[in-house]
Formats: C-alpha cells, structure tokens, sequence
C-alpha cells in the first residue's frame, strides 16, 4: 500500500504528468510549518488528531493518494474540513499527501 | 560601617528569602511547539520564568486555581499539568487521557474538570492532589462516543458541556462527587464546535458548524429547554471557507449586548441579550476567530483565520465601525486584556514575539520575545465564571 502510493507520486513528479513538479525547497519550508501549525489547528499539530481526525500514516494508507490530494484542495462538505485550494496548488496538495504518509521528508 | 552592614545583610537575607508578591498582574504565555510556558507579569510587561515538560501544547488552554497561584494546563497529550506560577515550577501532572481540549475549576476552587476529544467525556480531578475524582463518558443519545468541547462551571459543583458529534449539552453534577448526576440536553444541532457562558453564569452558547445559528440554554430556566437563536444569519450569502473554528470563550459581552463571529463569513454578529435578536452585524477583515471585548465594553477586538491572521481590528462598540486595522506581527494567534483593559497582549506567533498594546492610543507600548507564542492567560481569570 505505501508502496504503492509512493510510486503513484514518483509517477506524478518524475514521468506521467509534468504539472505534477515537487515544490521548491522555500515552498517545502513552508509546507511543512503550515501542516505543523494551520492542519494542526484542527488535526493537532502531532497530527493525532482534534476537532479534525488523526492524519497517521496507518489511518490515511486506507485512502488513495488522489483520495488525500482530493480532500485537501476540496475540503469535506458537511464537516469543518475546508478547501485549501486558495493557499494550496495541487503539486503543494500532493506534496503534503506524500509527507503526510511519510513519504518525503 | 554599620550602614554598610546593615545593607550587606539585607541584601544576603533578601538572596534567601524569596520576595514576596501577588499574583494579581500575573499571567501564562503558552509557546505551543516547544511544550513550555513563560509566567509573565503585566505591570512592566516582562517574563519572570520558563517552565518546561508541559508535553504537546498544540491547543493548549489553560485555568487558575481559586487562589490565581496555580494555572492548570490541558495538553494534546492528554496532560494536565498544574503549574506554580509564583516559584515557575510544576506542582503536579498526570496524564489523563489521549487527548484534551480545555477544562474548568468549580465554583468552590476544589474541583477541575477535563475535557476529552478522545475518548471523548470528562475527568474530575482533585485541584489540591490531582487525584481522581470522576470520569463521566460522553455517550450521545446515538449510543456513539463523542467529542466534548465548550466546557465551563456554573455555580455549585456544576459542569456543563458540549458532545460536539452527538450535538447535546450536558450538566454533571458533582455535588457527590461519588455519584455524578448528569442532565442532558439532546437534538441542540449539528457540529457544536465550541460554547460560551456569559459571566453571571445564566446564558450558555453553542456555536453550530453544522448549520446555522446558535443552541441557547437559560440556566435560570432549565425547563424551557435549548432553543435556537441566529438561525438565518448565513442565508442567502455563500459560505466561505473556515480555515479555523472560532473560539467563543473569552466571549465578548458589552453592555447587554454580545457580540460573536460568525461562522463561513467575514463578519461580527451583534445580538440583544435580551431578545436574543441580532442587531447589527459588522464586516471584518477576515473569518473572525476571537471577538473579546475590552474589560469596560467600549472595544471589541477581533483576531481572524489563516491568511487574514497578520491583522488586528478593533471595533469601536458605540458606532460599530472598524476604528483600526493593525498589523502587529505575523500570524495573531490570541489576544488577552489585563484586568482593567489599558493594555492588551497579543501573540505573534511567526513573529516569535508577544506584542503589548496601549488600548486607548493604539500605540505599540512594549514587545517580549516568546518562542512560537500562541495562548496568553491573565490570572484575573481565576475569578471569572467560564473562564
Ligand atoms: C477547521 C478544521 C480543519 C483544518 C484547519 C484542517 N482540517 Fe483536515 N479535516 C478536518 C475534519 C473535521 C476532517 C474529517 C472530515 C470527515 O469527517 O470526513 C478532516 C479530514 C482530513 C483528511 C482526510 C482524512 C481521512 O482519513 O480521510 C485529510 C487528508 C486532511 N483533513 C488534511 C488536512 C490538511 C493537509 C490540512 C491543512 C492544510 C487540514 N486538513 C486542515 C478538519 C480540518
């Protein structure tokens, strides 16, 4: 399973789809304080979850990587989950997907 | 010779004897990534001491014992840390549970009641010992574990609370503390997702994510029931994303009104305590996230959600006009009045900084370094209901 999410993303960053580039080293800065702080907020900044559920690598392996990328740039309605499409590009949601599994550092 | 003396041993005898002091201008900075906390005191706007081992303060809150000496500290982790502040050391911790939002001391000062994400419900513990003295589940009427959130005291050995899935709110009642008695409120609404109490301890306010408006009890009048206020303010506006709940305690009631964020808009909400009706609403910066009302009433200042959270706005009460738009530092995570309201303390969080303002010039009058800042807590909560 996290095997097969990890080649999902090398796929994406590496041949099948160009638009899917790994974000610059600032950007990655970045990304990972705004999961730490901002995801953190809701899902707890050690990710086991709050108000929002646990993003451990166990629980989130049950979802596709698409599924991830998917529910952070469109949120979950109905629940507090919000769309971060207007801060967050889809190469930055796949990135997060990734580190979010432990895929990337 | 003897005055030499003299001063000498003052100065030795000083060096041993702790000094003594109130608590009165003192206060918690909590810096949420490093599981530590700086006592503070507001007079000359100064940190006096670091203490650490706290555990993870991702969303930690924070309340004082009867005496303001000691602020109990609710972590992530499920920690709950009773903190000296007077010798800036722990005085006591336990780990009660996976994961706690916030907490409440009873009416009497003998009692400190934990709220639980998971499992979800309260612990009661002992303020003198830490030991155990209740743990009551929160099993909604869906027979589902439940989330609690908006936890406060009311007079007597009183809790209330809200089981944010199951959407009820609940009264325990420790009295005996052997044999909690827990009324229940069912079918409030969907997604409370956090409560306020007015400070005279009559009126408790959910907030509902889950769709419009507000779940109202009267404590005086239980037997009314919950009803629902403010059920139409979103409607006919689209609702706009929340890139984090608001926090309704630390409330904002001035004169009889209070006013609130709204929820999926850029606004404040203004509603009559008397007849529950809005009466103004007022467009702000951003998704508001704290609305507090200086201690006299005459402002309210608002603190706003991920990208807005550089800005400040101060609302002045008689003319319901944004008078100010500040920008103290980056990423203002809270925001706490000294006890009569002539300064304010914000943290900056990406700014490593608390910043200290004068309210009526609003003027910058004094900044502290602080270590990813995020919740500041003055002890002139510890005699406040809901606080
Ligand atoms: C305002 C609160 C809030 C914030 C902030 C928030 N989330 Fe969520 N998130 C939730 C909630 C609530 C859920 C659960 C939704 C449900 O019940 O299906 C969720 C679910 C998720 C899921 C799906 C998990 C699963 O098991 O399917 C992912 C992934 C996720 N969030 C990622 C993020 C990321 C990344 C961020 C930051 C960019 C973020 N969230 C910020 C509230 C939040």
């Amino acid at each position: 399973m996290r095997l097969g999410r990890a080649m999902v993303l090398m796929i994406g960053w590496g041949l099948a789809m160009p638009a899917a580039a790994e974000p610059s080293a600032d950007r990655r800065i970045q990304l990972r304080e705004m999961v730490a702080q901002d995801c953190g907020s809701c899902h707890g900044m050690t990710r086991k979850g709050g108000l929002g559920s646990p993003l451990l690598p166990e629980l989130l392996s049950q979802v596709s990587a698409e599924g991830l990328i998917e529910t952070i740039l469109e949120g979950r309605p109905g629940t507090p989950m919000p769309p971060w499409k207007s801060m967050l590009s889809r190469d930055d949601a796949a990135w997060i997907a990734a580190y979010l599994m432990g895929d990337v550092k | 010779m003897m005055r030499g003396l003299l001063v000498a041993a003052l100065a030795l005898l000083s060096a041993c004897v702790p000094q003594l002091r109130g608590t009165g201008d003192l206060g918690v900075v909590v810096e949420r990534a490093d599981g530590r906390v700086l006592v503070v005191e507001s007079t000359n706007s100064t940190a006096l001491a670091t203490v650490s081992g706290l555990g993870d303060l991702s969303h930690a809150a924070l309340v004082y014992s009867r005496d303001a000496r000691y602020a109990f500290v609710f972590g992530r982790d499920g920690g709950l840390t009773k903190v000296d502040i007077l010798t800036g050391s722990i005085a006591g911790r336990v780990v009660q549970s996976g994961n706690s939002i916030g907490g409440a001391v009873s009416q009497d000062g003998s009692l400190v009641a934990v709220a639980n994400y998971t499992p979800g419900g309260i612990k009661v513990f002992d303020t003198a010992t830490l030991a155990p003295v209740a743990d009551i589940p929160a099993i909604g009427a869906d027979g589902k574990p439940s989330k609690v959130i908006g936890i406060a005291d009311l007079p007597g050995r009183k809790f209330i609370y809200t089981l944010y899935d199951a959407g009820e709110i609940w009264i325990a009642d420790l009295t005996d503390p052997a044999k909690p008695a827990v009324t229940k409120f069912t079918g409030i609404g969907k997604l409370p997702y956090d409560a306020l109490i007015t400070g005279d301890g009559r009126w408790y306010l959910a907030g509902l994510f889950g769709e419009d408006g507000i779940a109202l009890l009267d404590l005086w009048n239980q037997d009314k029931g919950v009803r629902r206020i403010l059920d139409h303010y979103g409607k006919g506006a689209v609702a706009l994303p929340v890139f984090k709940m608001p926090h309704l305690r630390g409330w904002a009631v001035a004169g009889n009104e209070v006013w609130l964020p709204a929820i999926g808009h850029h606004q404040v909400l203004v509603v009559d305590k008397t007849s529950w009706k809005e009466t103004a609403r007022v467009e702000v910066a951003g998704q508001p996230v704290f609305v507090m009302a200086r201690p006299d009433g005459r402002q309210i200042w608002v603190n706003f959600a991920v990208p807005d959270y550089n800005v400040i706005q101060v609302i002045d009460v008689p003319s319901r006009r944004v008078i100010k738009t500040l920008e103290p530092g980056k990423a203002i995570l809270h925001m706490e009045f000294t006890p009569r309201g002539e300064r304010v303390w914000l943290s900056a969080r990406d700014s490593d900084k608390v910043v200290v303002y004068d309210t009526e010039t609003l003027e910058q009058v004094a900044e502290l370094p602080a270590s990813k800042p995020s919740g500041i807590f003055f002890t002139s909560r510890a005699h406040k209901t809901g606080l």
